[in-house]
This record gives C-alpha cells, sequence and structure tokens, in this order.
C-alpha cells in the first residue's frame, strides 16, 4: 500500500517538473532574441561537432599546405583566404570553434559547480561558515580578472587544461554570490521550516528544497557565464597562453597580429574569428538573458 | 421688487463626461467610462469605491499625469478652462498652482536621495511669486501649518514616519496655494490613530484656507466626517451621489450600501480591494457584465438588471443613484 | 558623512591589499620548487651565478625568512629587477605608468559618460526603435573581444583611411614640448581610447537602461511631474540620481576592466603603458615585472573601488544608517 503512494507521489512530482518545463519552454518560445540566440548556438555548435565534414582538419599543419598561396585574400582561396603559412582560413575557424565552445563550456561548468557549492553552503550554513566564505569570495572579486588569470596561467603554463581551470578559478565568485543571495531568500520561505520541523537534515533541505530553488537561478546566471569564458579564452590566446596544440579563435586573432596581418591588410585573416567569437558570445547573452526573464523569480516578482 | 436669486457660483471644477481608456499589450482598458462632477470653490466632495473603480485614474487624469498613451476624452474644467486642451507650457503653470494632488504617503513617494524641503522648495522656486520671503522660510512655514517642526526640512524621507511623511506631502501639496486639492486616499497606508490626526488636519485646513478638497478613498466612514457630498464609483462610473450624511445614513444603491456597512479592517490589505466584503470581484473592465455592472454582486438584483442600461436618476433632494431601486 | 563608515571602509580595502600582497608571495614564490631555474628557463647558468641570483632575490633563506623579506621589499616598494633590462622593476612601472594612465583615465570616464548617455536615451523611449537599435549595438560592442575591435578600428581609420597613426605615442618628426607636442600624443591616443571606450560602453548602457526603467515606475517621478517639471528636469533632476546608483557600483567593477583591457588593447596599438609591458612581461617570462605589476594592477582596482563605494554612500543617504 505505502509503495504505491511513493510510486505516485514521485509520478506526481515528476509530472509536474515535466508541465513547468513544458511551460517554460512555451514561454522561451515566445522571446525572440532568445529562439535568436538559441538558432545561432545550434549553428555553431553543428559546425563544432561537424568539424571534421566542413574541413579537412590536417590543413591545420603547416607542412601539409605547402602547395597553397600564402596571404591569399578570399576571392584567389575560397572561402576565406590563408593565413602566412598557407592555411586555409575556413579550417582554422571551423576547427576553432571545438576549442573555444569547449573551453568557455567547460570553464563555465567549473565555474559554477565552485560558486554553487560555495553559495549554497555559505547561504545555509550562516554565521561564521557562511560569513568566512563570503569574505573569501569578496576578496577574490576584488583582484582584477586578467592580470590574476595571466599569473596563474603564466604559473602553470600554457594548456588547455590549465585555461579551463584559469577562467574557472576566477569565475566562481559572482556566481556564488547569487546563490547564497537567493538561499537565505528560500531559507525563510515556509516550506524550509516546516520540513525541518519533520526532522529533515540539512543535506536533504539542501538537495530537496534549496537545490530545485536556485537551480533556474544558476541555469540563467550559467548561460550568461559562457560569454565570459569565451571572452576570457580568447584574450588569454591572444597573450600567449593558448594551448599550441590546438586552434582556436583567440590563437588565430594571436596569430594574425604577431605575423603582421594588419600592416598586410589580411583582413580575411583576424575578421572571421572574431565575428564568430561575436556571434556566440550574443548568443549566449540573448539566450541567458531570455531564460533569466523566465526562471530568475527575483525578476518574475517585480513583473507581476 | 423680489430680488432675483443669486447665481450660483461658478464652479470650481467641472468635469464632463470624461473617458480614460489605458492602452495595454492586451487591448484597451476603459478605466473611467463617462463620469461628471462639479466642485464648488471651498467644497468638499469624496469619492468611494473600492481598488480598480477608477478613482485614482480619474485623480491622474485631472492634472494629465497618466502614462503617455493613455486615451483621455470630455472635459475637465478648472475654473473655465479646459484642462485636457491646454498647451503644454499652460498645463505646466497651472499643474500645482491651480490643483494640487496629495498622494499617499508610501516610501516611494518622495524622492529618497531629497532632502523633504527640497522637495518643497522646487514646487516653490517653479511657480515663484514674488515677495513671499525666502524659499527655505516658506518651507518652514508649510512643515509648521501641517504640524512639523521646521528643522525637519532637512531630513530625508526615509528618517521620517508615515505620519510624518504624510504631513509632508499635504505640505508639498499647499507650497503654492491651489484652490483645488485632491487627496488620493491621503490615510490608507497609516494606523488608525495617526489616520485620526491625519484626517483633522486635512479637515483644519480645509477649513482656515477655504479649499476645495476631492478626497478619494475605498474607506467610506471617513469620507463621512470629512466631506459635505459623495460619490460612489463602480467599474469606472458614478453609480451614487449626494450629501455625505444621507448617502451614509441611507444608501440608495446596493453597493453604497454594503460599503457604508462594512467595518474598516484595519491593516488588512484585501480591504481595499473589497471593502464591502461582497462576494465576488470588481468586474474586469475588459469584459463588464451587460446591463448593470452590479448585477452579479448584487445582493437585491432583479431579473431586469441585466438588461438595464442604467444611468443616473434622481434618488431624493440633491441626491442621485445608478440602480432601478429608485425608479 | 560619519568618519566611521569611511574609517571602516578603509580599512576593508587595506585587508584586501594586504590579501593580495600574501597571495602574490604565494603565487609566484610557493608554486614553483626551484625558483632560479625556473625563471631561467632556457639560460646556461654557472653554479655560482645561480648561488648569487639565489641570494639577491632572497630565495636562499626558509620559507618564512623569505616571506618576511618578501614583506618587507613590498612595503618598502622594492620589487626586485627586471629579468629583461635588469632595471628596477618600480622605476620600469613608474616609467610606464602616465601613458597607462592617461588611456585608461579617458577611456573609463568616456565610456562612463557615453554608455550612461545611451542607456538614459534608451530607458526613456522604452520600446522605441531608438530604444531597440541603442540596445542591440551596445550588446554587440559588448560581445567583441577588445583588441579585437582595435584591430578594426587601427585597419579602417589607420592603415585604410590614414587618418590616424598606426601606434606609438608619438612621431619621432613631432615636436618635442608644449602644444605640438600634446597634439601628436593626443592623435595617438585617439583609436586606443575609441577603442576601449566602446568596447566597454556596452555595461554602462544596459545597467543604466536597466535601473532607469525600474525607476521610472516610482511614484516621485508622477509627483515631480504633478508639480510641473518639465519632462527633461523630471527625468535629469530625480530620475537619474537615482538611477545612478547602480551604475555606480558597476563603475568600480568597470573600472578594473577597462584597466585589464589595456593590456591586449595597448599591445595591438603599440601604447608604451604597464598594459604593454605586462604583455612584454609575459613573452620571458620577466617574473618579477609581472608580480609587480600585478600588485600595481590589484591595487589600483581596490583604490577605485573604495572610492566607488565612498561615493555611493554619499549619493545615497539610506546607506548612511547602519
Amino acid at each position: 500500500m505505502s509503495s504505491v503512494a511513493v510510486a505516485s507521489a514521485r509520478r506526481i512530482a515528476w509530472l509536474r517538473r515535466r508541465r513547468a518545463i513544458a511551460g517554460a519552454w512555451s514561454q522561451y518560445r515566445r522571446s525572440r532574441p532568445g529562439m535568436i540566440g538559441l538558432t545561432v548556438l545550434a549553428l555553431f555548435v553543428a559546425m563544432a561537432l561537424a568539424a571534421p565534414l566542413l574541413a579537412d582538419e590536417s590543413g591545420l599543419r603547416a607542412v601539409n599546405v605547402i602547395g597553397n598561396e600564402p596571404w591569399s585574400s578570399p576571392a584567389d582561396f575560397a572561402p576565406l583566404g590563408t593565413d602566412r603559412l598557407g592555411r586555409s582560413i575556413w579550417t582554422q575557424v571551423v576547427w576553432g570553434s571545438r576549442t573555444s565552445l569547449l573551453v568557455g563550456l567547460a570553464a563555465t561548468v567549473l565555474a559554477a559547480l565552485i560558486g554553487m557549492t560555495v553559495g549554497i553552503v555559505a547561504g545555509f550554513y550562516g554565521r561564521r561558515a557562511g560569513a568566512l566564505l563570503m569574505r573569501l569570495t569578496e576578496w577574490f572579486l576584488v583582484i582584477p580578472f586578467l592580470p590574476l588569470a595571466i599569473v596563474l596561467a603564466a604559473v602553470l603554463g600554457p594548456s588547455i587544461r590549465n585555461i579551463i581551470l584559469v577562467i574557472g578559478i576566477t569565475s566562481w565568485p559572482s556566481m556564488a554570490r547569487l546563490v547564497r543571495a537567493q538561499v537565505l531568500t528560500l531559507k525563510e520561505r515556509l516550506y524550509v521550516d516546516r520540513s525541518r520541523a519533520l526532522g529533515a537534515s540539512r543535506a536533504h533541505l539542501m538537495a530537496r528544497h534549496i537545490l530545485p530553488g536556485v537551480s533556474g537561478l544558476i541555469l540563467a546566471s550559467t548561460t550568461l557565464t559562457v560569454p565570459v569564458a569565451i571572452l576570457s579564452e580568447t584574450t588569454l590566446s591572444f597573450l600567449g597562453f593558448g594551448d599550441p596544440s590546438r586552434p582556436s579563435w583567440g590563437k588565430m586573432l594571436e596569430e594574425a597580429f604577431a605575423q603582421g596581418a594588419l600592416t598586410e591588410e589580411a583582413w580575411w585573416w583576424y575578421v572571421p574569428p572574431g565575428v564568430c567569437i561575436v556571434l556566440v558570445v550574443l548568443a549566449f547573452t540573448l539566450v541567458g538573458r531570455a531564460l533569466e526573464e523566465i526562471l530568475d523569480p527575483r525578476l518574475r516578482e517585480r513583473s507581476t | 421688487m423680489t430680488a432675483q436669486p443669486a447665481a450660483p457660483p461658478a464652479p470650481l471644477l467641472s468635469v464632463r463626461d470624461l473617458h480614460v481608456t489605458y492602452r495595454t499589450s492586451a487591448g484597451p482598458l476603459p478605466a473611467v467610462r463617462g463620469v461628471d462632477l462639479e466642485l464648488a470653490p471651498g467644497e468638499t466632495l469624496g469619492l468611494a469605491g473600492e481598488s480598480g473603480c477608477g478613482k485614482s485614474t480619474l485623480a491622474g487624469a485631472l492634472l494629465r499625469l497618466l502614462p503617455r498613451r493613455t486615451e483621455v476624452t470630455g472635459d475637465v474644467l478648472l475654473e473655465g478652462e479646459d484642462v485636457l486642451a491646454m498647451k503644454p507650457g499652460r498645463l505646466r503653470a497651472v499643474r500645482w498652482s491651480g490643483m494640487a494632488i496629495v498622494f499617499q504617503g508610501a516610501l516611494h513617494t518622495l524622492n529618497p536621495v531629497q532632502r523633504v524641503g527640497r522637495q518643497i522648495g522646487e514646487a516653490i522656486e517653479l511657480h515663484a511669486v514674488k515677495g513671499k520671503g525666502s524659499t527655505r522660510s516658506q518651507v518652514a512655514e508649510l512643515l509648521e501649518l501641517v504640524g512639523l517642526p521646521g528643522r525637519r526640512a532637512s531630513d530625508y524621507p526615509h528618517e521620517l514616519s508615515g505620519g510624518q511623511r504624510q504631513r509632508v506631502l499635504i505640505a508639498l501639496a499647499l507650497a503654492c496655494e491651489p484652490k483645488l486639492l485632491v487627496a488620493d486616499e491621503p490615510t490608507t497606508a497609516l494606523d488608525v490613530m495617526v489616520q485620526a490626526q491625519i484626517l483633522r488636519l486635512l479637515k483644519t485646513l480645509q477649513s482656515e484656507l477655504q479649499l476645495a478638497v476631492l478626497f478619494i478613498t475605498h474607506d467610506l466612514s471617513t469620507l463621512a466626517a470629512v466631506c459635505r457630498r459623495i460619490a460612489v464609483m463602480y467599474a469606472g462610473r458614478i453609480v451614487e451621489e449626494g450629501p455625505a450624511r444621507d448617502v451614509f445614513a441611507a444608501p440608495a444603491h446596493p453597493y453604497t450600501r454594503a460599503l457604508a456597512a462594512a467595518f474598516p479592517v484595519i491593516g488588512d490589505p484585501a480591504f481595499r480591494h473589497n471593502p464591502a466584503g461582497l462576494p465576488g470581484d470588481p468586474p474586469d473592465p475588459r469584459a463588464l457584465p451587460s446591463g448593470c455592472p452590479f448585477h452579479p454582486r448584487c445582493p437585491v438584483a432583479r431579473d431586469i438588471c441585466p438588461e438595464t442600461a442604467v444611468e443616473l436618476w434622481p434618488a431624493g433632494p440633491g441626491r442621485r443613484a445608478a440602480c432601478v431601486e429608485v425608479l | 558623512m560619519s568618519t566611521r563608515i569611511v574609517l571602516g571602509k578603509l580599512l576593508g580595502s587595506l585587508a584586501t591589499l594586504a590579501f593580495v600582497v600574501v597571495f602574490n608571495f604565494f603565487l609566484f614564490r610557493v608554486v614553483e620548487q626551484d625558483p632560479v631555474a625556473n625563471l631561467f628557463r632556457g639560460r646556461n647558468l654557472s653554479d655560482a651565478q645561480r648561488d648569487e641570483l639565489t641570494r639577491e632575490f632572497g630565495l636562499d633563506g626558509s620559507k618564512l625568512e623569505q616571506f618576511w623579506s618578501y614583506i618587507q621589499q613590498t612595503v618598502g616598494l622594492n620589487f626586485g629587477r627586471s629579468y629583461v633590462t635588469n632595471q628596477p622593476v618600480i622605476e620600469e612601472i613608474a616609467d610606464k605608468a602616465p601613458a597607462t594612465i592617461a588611456l585608461v583615465g579617458v577611456s573609463a570616464v568616456l565610456s562612463a559618460v557615453f554608455g550612461i548617455l545611451i542607456g538614459v536615451l534608451a530607458a526613456w523611449r522604452r520600446g522605441s526603435k531608438r530604444d531597440y537599435a541603442a540596445t542591440t549595438l551596445t550588446m554587440t560592442t559588448y560581445s567583441m573581444p577588445d583588441f579585437w575591435l582595435g584591430m578594426l578600428l587601427l585597419t579602417l581609420f589607420a592603415v585604410v583611411l590614414g587618418w590616424f597613426p598606426v601606434g606609438g605615442i608619438s612621431d619621432p618628426n613631432a615636436p618635442d614640448a608644449g602644444i605640438g607636442k600634446l597634439l601628436d600624443h593626443g592623435e595617438h591616443l585617439v583609436l586606443p581610447a575609441l577603442t576601449l571606450t566602446v568596447a566597454y560602453l556596452g555595461e554602462y548602457a544596459l545597467v543604466m537602461r536597466s535601473s532607469l526603467i525600474e525607476t521610472m515606475r516610482e511614484d516621485y517621478l508622477v509627483l515631480a511631474r504633478a508639480k510641473g517639471l518639465r519632462d527633461t528636469l523630471v527625468r535629469n533632476r530625480h530620475a537619474v540620481p537615482n538611477a545612478l546608483l547602480p551604475v555606480v557600483t558597476l563603475a568600480a567593477i568597470n573600472f578594473g576592466l577597462v584597466l585589464s583591457g589595456a593590456i591586449a588593447v595597448e599591445t595591438i596599438f603599440s601604447w608604451p603603458g604597464l598594459g604593454l609591458a605586462t604583455y612584454e612581461a609575459l613573452q620571458g617570462p620577466d617574473l618579477p615585472m609581472l608580480q609587480g605589476l600585478f600588485l600595481v594592477f590589484s591595487a589600483s582596482v581596490i583604490l577605485f573601488n573604495l572610492l566607488a563605494d565612498l561615493v555611493y554612500v554619499a549619493l545615497d543617504p539610506r546607506v548612511r544608517v547602519s
């Protein structure tokens, strides 16, 4: 008898969650900027995944393109011309999308995990532990990102893993702060008190009540952090910390600059990767803002 | 030779067939649907009704303070001049000096980052009349008029209590010596003791300064004490009007009856949305019931009510009501 | 404003600075096992040279002794010597600081001014085409890597159109002093400053816009209008001062971003400031330089945060009651 009751309670919760997601999706669909962003993102993800179909990976290594004319404009060498070593820009853009997207997403996920944990723990345990964690977070926030990232990257060395690490470590504080504020609000809500009265353990409270309450905020905030991560990767690559063995849009910009594309007026080398970055960053921003409208309880309360 | 009866004094405020329609993303919203009002100099008129009946919209319409794309038609004659037809420059000059509004003293009614003295002074300087002394002394005088010490001028709004803020708003409204005061829910956010003080203050000021006051609230009992005449609004129209005491003692319209019978519930926000304690909610202005808009909630509704286009019919000496019962 | 509040914030900033100093130490000294070998990777050192260098950099004592000497050095503004030029780091920094101060100062101010202006104009006519255009444009520029924007502007205005110099801070043929020199520097400043300004005004515009939209809902604006104030005065005297408050907080954050942005942008334009110095120090890596630069960058941001904090308290009387 009780197992039936448990099963139906869980099923009800599941159905309710599915309906909530469906409702959120239909609401999201109504946001034009949100849909535009999503479409652009889908295109770039498709590009990254379909890279082997779109461009020959061997074209990334200078030794394989000896036959190509370097510094060719798109008029001479479709579709986007060649760089100083004769490598196709199109190949680099296509394969670079993988690195840029990967780093952007991985670093953001790392930052989100750290930020979420710190935020929830700080909000939940309040008083000393919470205050201490928030102190740490505030300190991290004050240190300017780029110098810190540069120093860490210089000390750790250039590799894709380190870049992800560096960006993740420098981006978690703002999310932690948001999450903590939300946790504090949720703690005041009655259902948490009631659960506690029923004898729920802290872990249960955190997992079952707090986590769902902040998950919307985290999703929106995470989506908005990806642009920052991608731009950071671009800048770090430009400054020489990109993984030398992988192409990335930032690395293309670095090579273009260092090898004189500006003076050679070889705009086709540095304009396409930049345009891609702008599009991807803009797309994530639009999606993030659309999500924020739907999921951020603060915004929702204000609009009612 | 018999003396000709003196012509009645020209009304200070004359509102004729006022319609206000908001333009929202969900279509037009008619908030005021044909209101006529008159106010003689020095006269007090109370306007009662639930939240959402259109009374605050009415107040905003008088000085053209509603959002940009709101449609306002009809006449609003202030001393014979039509406010709705005024050019922007004339409108700005008339605002505050001809007619002023006492808003509800919520925390954000006053600019939070400016001292209250400065905010009063701004009004004085806008409509400056020579030879009245410095702005600062005028501000101090105004504050004392409403029972606040002059030094309060250097306080910020959040440093004042609700009652003190309300007094500041009254002082502000009087700053340019308007002939007409519109008090829009001036005591709603205050507790009972302070409410009584503020009402007393308003009454004193009104008689001393010979002000005409349009007093807007959802609490009918307050109006009975302060105003000479009362009008009751429902769904964007006036449904009853007449001398305050008579309307309160013997309401002609069932809605007024319910309002008069309601005991104010202190601190209950639901009260202002349904002071009459009637079942149901005020009607959606976009989907009004047919005939008399009140009939779905009316305790004495008859069969003909959904089919009758109600108007304000005479209901006694100086009284009118929009109910088939008075016919 | 109470001195207690000011003092409190000052102490907070000093504490943060202290944290940064300590952090700096651990970052450089502790992470590497053999600092000298690491610092001179690829260069052959005799044992004698290595010993001398170890002593000079104070790396010969225990970790605690190192830490103490580091603290002493930092307080005395002794950041060691650059590996590349062998000049004291502090001198190099002092030498290059003015160029960056000029660039970042101008850009930070202009990005704030224009960003706020655009935000105000967009919010006041919310939903209009003007609003839509402004928002889209600022979101796009904000999505650009700052140095890439610099590359575009350089290409268009310097290389293609030839209106501005391609880089550097001065023309060798320009006058040595007086107005001529100033104009020459100014000419070279235009493109890098334009880059940083445009790249960072986006956030100001967006924040100011949403803040003003929030403010526009407030009742005190209706009251201001009812008093007979002209529309623009209502906006400028009542709405904007309230809406500016979140922007002040933003200014603190944005300053750090503009300062960091200078690193890549100075590189693109060969602007001889601290940013370019950082880029060059990274090529070594010239670790003493990097350490000194990191401290200078952090200290500047901390200082600016403190200023912004104080300005906020001065503007908003509500936070003075703690």
